[in-house]
C-alpha cells in the first residue's frame, strides 16, 4: 500500500507490503542500515529510531504504521559534520566496542535526555532497560550519556 | 521468523473499525502493536487483516470529566506516565505506566492494546482493578472486575473494540501504590501488587488489593482486603495473599516461590499505603 | 624510541562510522540480484525424517530453489579443527556434521532445508509449506545422563555417547596418595552452566560467485576470515583457496561464537554458484539460540586437599563436558588443552589430576565462549579454595597468599613449570590481591558486614584470583596436541611512497579496537603521526594470511607480527638513508621519524626514505626498490595474564535477589598499549562473568527443547544489573614477545564468576548455605537460604 513519510528530513512516497517491518523498510529499501536487527522479541533495542520525536523499536512496527509520520535514524542525528553530543560522548568515553548496539543506544539515550536532561546514574541505567550491549558492560555507555548530559546543559 | 502476508486497513473512525471487524471476523485490531506484532512475527497467530486504530485521533488523550479521568484506548504508556493530571488525580496509573517495558515500548504501546491482549502478567489490570475503573467499548461499559476473565481472555464480544478507560477519581486521601517483581529476562511481572486504601481516623475504611502475574489472570484478593478492613497490619494482611487461587509456574518461578513473592510484594505495597 | 601513543588512552579511530550508523556489517551489504535464504530447522531434539516434501513450497511465490540434505550427500561435513585422542591413544570420534540433515536430526535447530527466494518474507512463507513426516526418537541433553547405561544414543555408531576421554596432570595414584595424606579435603559438585554467547549481531553470510573469474566470495560475520577459507576450502568444498575470497566486514561481537566454520557459510557459497546470484542468510535471534555454538556446560566433582597449615597438597577432578551433537571447530580443545592445563591456577599445588569425559548429546554444539575452558578451571579452583578457607576457619585471602606461587619474571628467573604441562611466562601474584583488598577496604568491610548482620541485611564479599593462558599459540606445541592448523599470525607493513603506512593484519577486530591499538604501535615504532597509519583487516584477498581473533591473541601474536615487519622496514630504510646521507648504516640512529647521523644534525625523514624507495634514482646498488614487508610471528609460549576480582553483594532476604554492590578487578595483562580499551575489555568481560553467575543459563526440557531460546526467557544482563566497575592494574611484562603484552580480552569473564558466587555464599554462610549453582536466580537463592 502507499505510504508517505519523512525520513531524516526527506519526504518519501512509496509502496510497501503491509507486513513489512519498519526496520526492513529503512534498511533494505531506503538504505539506512544504521538501525540493526539484534532480536525478534522487541528486547534488544538495536533497531531504535525516533518516530515523531520519540524512541521506538523499528523491528516492532510495520512500515505502514509510520505512514504520515516523521522518522529520524542514527544517520539523521548529526547536523552536517557536527556530531550530536551523544555521538561525541560515546566516542570520548569509549561507549562502544563492536558498534552494533550503538545506534540504538544513542537513539534511546537521546529520548531519555529529552525527557530528563540531568539523569542520575541509576536513571540512566533504568532508561537503558530496552537496550542490550554485550561488549561494554554498560560502564562506559553510562559515562557517555553523562558526558552528553553535561555538554547539552552547557549549550 | 517474519510476519505472514496480511491485509491492512487504517480505520477512520470507531464505527469504521467496528464495521470492518464485523465483516472480517478473523481480523485483528492493531493499536500500538506491541502485543500483537511480536505474535505476528512468530506466526503464532495469522489474522487475515489488521485494522489500525492509529488514525483515530479521538481515541488518544486524557481528560477529566464529572469526577472521572477519561483515558482514550490509544493513549500510550508514556503519555500516562508523564501526564500531570494522571500524576495528581490517579497517581497509580503513572506509577504502573513507568514499570511497563522500556522507554521505546512505552512510547508506542497503548493502554487499550494492553488490556485487550490481557496478558496474565500485564501491569495495567492492577491499576484498573484497584480504582474500580470501567472499560469503555463501542458497545458498552464493562467494570474492570468483569472485563478480565482469565488467561489472555476478556469479556469483549466479537466485533467489540475498547475505546477508553473511565477511572473514577479516588476520594481525597486515598493512598495507592503498585509494587512489581519483574522476571529478569522479559521483565513482565512474576508478581505485581496494587493497593488502594482509604482510612477514617486511622482505620481502614475501604481496601482494594489486586495482583497480576500470580494467577491465570489479574484478580482482586478479597482475603487481604477483608483483613485490612478488620484492622490487620501490612505484615499480617499480606500473609493471606494468593491463597486459594491457582498459581502459575514457569522456569523462573515455581508456584511456591511465586505465591511467596505475591505476599512479599503485597507487604511492600501495604507498607507504603499504611505506613 | 619515544612513546607518543603507546600507553595512552587514544580515542578510537573506528568509532566515527559506528556512531553515525555507517558501520558495514554483513547484513548491511546488498548485492545486485541478491537472493535470500531461510533455513527450516528441526523442531525435535532427535528424530528421523521419514519423508520430506518440498513440492508445494517450491511452487510458492518468489521461491527460486529449495535444498535438502540429499543435495549435499556427496559434500563433506564441516570439520573439527582439533583432534584430541582417547586416554589410550585411539582417535577421538568425529561424526559427520552435514550441511543439512539427510536422515536424523540430532538437536533442536539442526538444519533440514534451505529455502532460497527473491525476498526474505517469501522464503519464510515457503519454509512453512515444507511437509515433513518425523519419527521422534528418544533424546538426551545432559552429559551425565548421556553416560548412563540405556541412555538414548546420539550417533548409532558410538553407542556409549563418548566423544573421547582424556586426562592430564600427575599420575592418578600419586594424586590419590596426596589426597589421602590431606588434613582437610573440600569437595564440591559443580555445574558450569551452559551459556548462549549472544553477540548482538546475529550471524550473517552472503555467498557470491563470479563466473568470469570462476571465483567465490563469502561475506561472513566471522572472527577469522582466513580460517574460514581454510576450513571451508580444504575440508568441505574442495575448492582451491585462490578461488575463494572470504571477507569479514564489521562484525557485531563474537565472544568465541563467530570463530567456527558453520554449515550456513558453505550453504550460501554453494547456492550462489548453483543459482548464479548472490545468496544472503541472516540468522534471527531465535535461530541463534538454536544454531550458534553454546559455551561451558561442564559437570564436575572436584576435591582440594590441604595440609594442617592450609597448604594445598592435591587437586582431584572428574568432569563430564557436553560437546553437543557434533564437534564444532574448537570444541574438543576447550575442555582439554584450554581447561585442564590451567588447573594449577596461581597455587603451588604439587599433585593435580583431571579425568575428563567429553560427551555427545542432543544439543547444539558447545565450543569456546569468552574464556573457553579457563573460566571453568578458575571456577573450580576459586570455589574450592574459598569454601576450603571457610571450612577451615582461615580467611580466604590468607589462604590464597599462603599458596601463591612466588614471583618470577621469566627473564632472570625461569618460568614456572606447572603440573599440567604449561610453563608460566612471568608472574607476581600477591600484589593483585593486595591491591584488590586495598580498594575493597577489607577491614572496614568486615566491620560493615558484622554491623549489617544485626539488621538482617545480607552482605557478602567474594574473592577470586585467576590465571589464564592467552596469546594462542605456539604452532609446534598446539600441533603436537592435535591442532589441525598453526596458530601464528601474519602482518604486512606497506609503506606508501609518501611515507603513509598501510598495515595488513590477519587479526580481525570485532569490537577490540585494532584500528586504533595497532596504529598506536606502528606510529610509535616509526615515529610518525597516528593519522598516517591505516589498519586493514578482514579480507583474505588483501591480507596475506591470518588466524584471526580469539583467545586474547590479537596484540600478543598479531601485534608482534606487525613489530617484526616494522623492524624489517626500518632495517631496509636505514640502508636507503645511509646511501642518501653518504654514511654507514651503523652511523645512523632512528628516532622521531627520521634517521640521523649520530652526533650530527644531518638527517633524512621517513617520508623522504619512503619516496626514495619507490623513486630509486639515487639508491643503494643491489637493493630492491620498495618498502613493503610481510612477517609471520609464531609465539614461543602462551602468555599468562592473571588478576584478582572481588565482588560485594547484597542478598534480598525477601526475594533472594542478589544485587552487585561493588565489582573490583585488578588485572595484570602485561604491558598496555591503550588503557581505555583494556578497561573496556575488562568491563565487558565482568558483565559476562556476572551474567553467568546470576542471570544466564540455557535450559533444555525433558524433550530436548530449548526452554529459554529468546530474550523474553534468557536473561541477558542489562545496564541496571550492574554498578560502576572499579578497575586497576599491575604490570608484569610478558618476557617472550616484543611488546611485552599478554592479552586482556577474556580476563573479565574468567575471574569474576567465582567471585560473585563466593560473595553470595559469604553472605549466606551463617544461614548454613555452603554451595549454590549458577545462575543464582532469586528463587534458587531463596530456596537455599530458606532450606526449601
Amino acid at each position: 500500500m502507499q505510504i508517505k513519510l519523512n525520513v531524516n528530513g526527506q519526504s518519501i512516497e512509496d509502496f510497501v507490503e503491509p507486513r513489512m517491518l519498519l526496520v526492513h523498510y529503512l534498511r533494505d529499501i531506503l538504505g539506512y542500515t544504521g538501525a540493526h536487527v539484534g532480536c525478534d522479541t522487541t528486547s534488544c533495542g538495536s533497531c531504535t529510531v525516533h518516530l515523531n520525536g520519540h524512541a521506538v523499536k523499528s523491528c516492532n512496527l510495520l512500515a505502514v504504521q509510520a505512514n504520515g509520520k516523521s522518522i529520524t535514524t542514527i544517520e539523521g542525528l548529526a547536523i552536517g559534520d557536527q556530531l550530536h553530543p551523544l555521538q561525541e560522548g560515546f566516542k570520548e568515553c569509549h561507549g562502544l566496542q563492536c558498534g552494533f548496539c550503538t545506534p540504538g543506544m544513542i537513539m534511546t539515550a537521546a529520548d531519555l535526555l529529552e525527557n530528563n536532561p540531568k539523569p542520575t546514574e541509576q536513571e540512566i541505567r533504568e532508561g537503558l532497560e530496552g537496550n542490550f550491549c554485550r561488549c561494554t558492560g554498560y560502564h562506559n555507555i553510562v559515562k557517555a550519556i553523562q558526558y552528553a548530559s553535561e555538554k547539552m546543559a552547557l549549550a | 521468523m517474519l510476519p505472514s502476508s496480511i491485509e491492512y486497513y487504517k480505520a477512520s473512525s470507531v464505527a469504521d473499525a467496528v464495521g470492518k471487524l464485523k465483516a472480517n471476523p478473523d481480523a485483528k485490531i492493531l493499536a500500538g502493536g506491541h502485543s500483537l506484532i511480536p505474535v505476528l512475527k512468530l506466526r503464532l497467530n495469522n489474522p487475515s487483516m489488521l485494522i489500525d486504530l492509529g488514525g483515530i485521533n479521538s481515541l488518544s488523550g486524557i481528560s477529566e470529566e464529572n469526577g472521572y479521568i477519561q483515558i482514550g484506548s490509544m493513549t500510550t504508556h508514556f503519555d500516562l506516565a508523564s501526564s500531570a493530571i494522571v500524576k495528581s488525580k490517579i497517581p497509580i496509573f503513572a506509577e504502573v505506566a513507568e514499570t511497563i517495558g522500556d522507554i521505546q515500548i512505552r512510547n508506542m504501546g497503548t493502554i487499550g492494546g494492553s488490556i485487550a491482549h490481557a496478558d496474565p502478567s500485564a501491569d495495567w489490570p492492577v491499576a484498573l482493578l484497584v480504582t474500580d475503573s470501567v472499560v469503555v467499548t463501542n458497545e458498552r461499559q464493562i467494570p474492570a472486575a468483569d472485563f478480565f476473565t482469565g488467561f489472555f481472555s476478556t469479556a469483549l464480544n466479537e466485533g467489540e473494540i475498547v475505546t477508553g478507560i473511565s477511572v473514577p477519581i479516588p476520594a481525597n486521601g486515598t493512598k495507592m501504590t503498585y509494587k512489581k517483581y519483574p522476571q529478569p529476562a522479559s521483565r513482565f511481572a512474576i508478581a505485581g501488587c496494587g493497593v488502594a486504601i482509604n482510612s477514617i481516623n486511622g482505620n481502614v475504611s475501604s481496601a482494594r488489593v489486586a495482583f497480576t502475574g500470580v494467577s491465570n489472570g489479574p484478580y482482586r484478593d478479597t482475603a487481604v482486603e477483608t483483613a485490612l478492613l478488620d484492622g490487620a497490619d501490612a505484615d499480617t494482611a499480606s500473609k493471606l495473599a494468593a491463597e486459594n487461587v491457582y498459581i502459575r509456574e514457569d522456569h523462573y518461578a515455581s508456584p511456591e516461590y511465586r505465591k511467596e513473592m505475591a505476599k512479599v510484594f503485597a507487604r511492600k505495597a501495604l507498607e507504603v499505603v499504611l505506613g | 624510541m619515544s612513546n607518543k601513543y603507546i600507553g595512552q588512552s587514544i580515542k578510537r579511530v573506528e568509532d566515527k562510522r559506528f556512531i553515525t550508523g555507517k558501520g558495514r556489517y554483513t547484513d548491511d551489504i546488498q548485492l545486485p540480484g541478491m537472493l535470500y535464504a531461510h533455513i527450516l530447522r528441526s523442531p525435535y531434539a532427535h528424530a528421523r525424517i521419514i519423508s520430506i516434501d518440498t513440492t508445494a513450497a517450491s511452487k510458492m511465490k518468489g521461491v527460486v530453489k529449495i535444498y535438502t540434505g540429499k543435495d549435499y550427500e556427496a559434500v563433506n561435513g564441516v570439520p573439527c579443527g582439533w583432534q584430541v585422542n582417547f586416554k589410550d591413544g585411539t582417535t577421538m570420534r568425529e561424526p559427520k556434521h552435514p550441511l543439512l540433515v539427510t536422515d536424523i536430526a540430532r538437536h533442536v535447530g539442526d538444519g533440514i532445508a534451505l529455502v532460497v527466494a527473491t525476498d526474505k518474507y517469501l522464503a519464510c512463507d515457503a519454509a512453512e509449506e515444507i511437509k515433513i513426516n518425523w519419527e521422534v526418537l528418544p533424546s538426551v541433553t545432559n552429559a551425565m545422563e548421556a553416560m548412563k547405561p540405556g541412555a538414548p544414543i546420539v550417533h548409532a555408531e558410538y553407542a556409549d555417547n563418548r566423544a573421547f576421554d582424556w586426562q592430564i596432570g600427575n599420575p592418578k595414584e600419586e594424586v590419590d596418595a596426596a589426597m589421602a595424606s590431606a588434613h582437610h579435603i573440600t569437595k564440591l559438585d559443580f555445574v558450569n552452566n551452559r551459556l548462549a554467547p549472544n553477540a548482538i549481531e546475529p550471524r550473517s553470510y552472503i555467498g557470491h560467485y563470479d563466473p568470469v573469474y570462476e571465483k567465490y566470495t563469502l561475506y561472513t560475520s566471522t572472527q577469522n576470515p582466513h580460517l574460514i577459507r581454510l576450513l571451508m576450502c580444504a575440508f568441505v568444498l574442495g575448492i582451491p583457496e585462490h578461488k575463494v575470497r572470504v571477507v569479514g566486514p564489521d562484525v557485531g561481537g563474537g565472544f568465541g561464537s563467530k570463530i567456527y566454520h558453520y554449515t550456513e557459510e558453505a550453504l550460501v557459497t554453494l547456492a550462489a554458484k548453483d543459482l548464479g546470484k548472490p545468496v544472503k542468510w541472516t540468522s534471527d535471534r531465535s535461530e541463534a539460540f538454536l544454531s550458534d555454538a553454546h559455551g561451558r556446560d561442564h559437570i564436575s566433582t572436584a576435591e582440594m586437599g590441604f595440609d594442617k597449615n592450609g597448604l594445598i597438597v592435591g587437586l582431584r577432578i572428574k568432569t563430564f563436558a557436553n560437546l553437543g551433537a557434533y564437534l564444532s571447530t574448537f570444541s574438543t580443545c576447550v575442555p582439554t588443552y584450554l581447561h585442564g592445563t590451567l588447573l594449577q591456577g596461581l597455587y603451588t599445588t604439587p599433585k593435580i589430576h583431571l579425568d575428563m569425559t567429553c560427551v555427545f548429546t542432543n544439543t547444539v554444539a558447545v565450543d569456546a565462549y569468552r574464556g573457553a575452558g579457563r573460566p571453568e578451571a578458575t571456577y573450580l579452583l576459586e570455589r574450592l579454595i574459598e569454601v576450603g578457607a571457610h571450612e577451615m576457619g582461615i580467611d580466604p585471602t590468607d589462604l590464597r597468599f599462603k599458596n601463591f606461587i612466588p614471583p618470577f619474571d621469566g627473564v632472570t628467573q625461569p618460568g614456572y613449570q606447572t603440573q599440567v604441562a604449561l610453563q608460566y611466562d612471568s608472574g607476581n601474584y600477591a600484589p593483585v590481591l593486595q591491591r584488590g583488598m586495598e580498594m575493597l577496604g577489607y577491614e572496614n568491610f568486615k566491620k560493615e558486614q558484622a554491623e549489617s548482620r544485626k539488621t538482617n541485611k545480607l552482605l557478602g564479599v567474594g574473592f577470586s584470583t585467576y590465571i589464564e593462558a592467552c596469546g594462542i599459540a605456539p604452532s609446534a606445541v598446539v600441533g603436537s596436541l592435535g591442532a589441525r592448523a598453526g596458530l601464528f599470525e601474519s602482518a604486512q607493513v606497506r609503506v606508501q611512497p609518501t611515507g603513509k603506512v598501510s598495515v595488513f593484519t590477519g587479526s580481525h577486530s570485532h569490537g577490540q579496537g585494532h584500528e586504533t591499538t595497532f596504529a598506536q604501535v606502528v606510529a610509535d615504532k616509526l615515529g610518525i603521526p597516528l593519522a598516517d597509519v591505516d589498519i586493514v583487516h578482514g579480507d583474505s584477498d588483501t591480507v596475506a594470511f591470518g588466524m584471526g581473533t580469539y583467545g586474547s591473541r590479537s596484540l600478543a601474536v598479531g601485534g608482534s607480527a606487525i613489530v617484526k615487519s616494522i623492524e624489517k622496514v626500518l632495517e631496509k630504510g636505514a640502508k636507503i638513508a645511509a646511501h642518501k646521507l653518504e654514511c654507514l648504516v651503523d652511523d645512523l640512529e632512528y628516532a622521531e621519524g627520521k634517521w640521523t647521523i649520530k652526533g650530527t644534525d644531518k638527517s633524512i625523514s621517513f617520508a623522504d626514505v619512503s619516496l626514495t624507495a619507490y623513486v630509486p634514482h639515487v639508491y643503494p646498488p643491489n637493493l630492491e626498490p620498495g618498502l613493503d614487508f610481510s612477517s609471520f610471528y609464531d609465539p614461543t609460549n602462551f602468555t599468562y595474564p592473571f588478576g584478582c576480582h572481588i565482588c560485594v553483594v547484597e542478598v534480598d532476604a525477601d526475594t533472594g535477589k542478589v544485587t552487585i554492590k561493588r565489582m573490583i578487578a585488578v588485572d595484570d595483562v602485561g604491558n598496555v598499549i591503550n588503557p581505555m580499551i583494556v578497561d573496556g575489555q575488562i568491563h565487558g568481560g565482568l558483565a559476562q562473568g556476572i551474567g553467568q553467575a546470576l542471570l544466564e543459563g540455557v535450559n533444555y526440557d525433558s524433550d530436548g527443547a530449548l526452554q529459554n531460546g529468546s530474550y523474553m526467557d534468557y536473561a541477558m544482563p542489562r545496564a541496571d544489573d550492574f554498578p560502576m566497575f572499579e578497575t586497576d592494574r599491575k604490570t608484569t611484562p610478558c618476557p617472550h614477545n616484543p611488546l611485552g603484552v599478554k592479552g586482556a580480552g577474556e580476563a573479565g569473564a574468567i575471574g569474576s564468576t567465582p567471585a560473585v558466587v563466593n560473595a553470595v555464599m559469604n553472605a549466606l554462610w551463617h544461614k548454613g548455605v555452603r554451595d549454590l549453582s549458577m545462575p543464582m536466580t532469586p528463587e534458587s537463592v531463596w530456596r537455599a537460604m530458606n532450606k526449601k
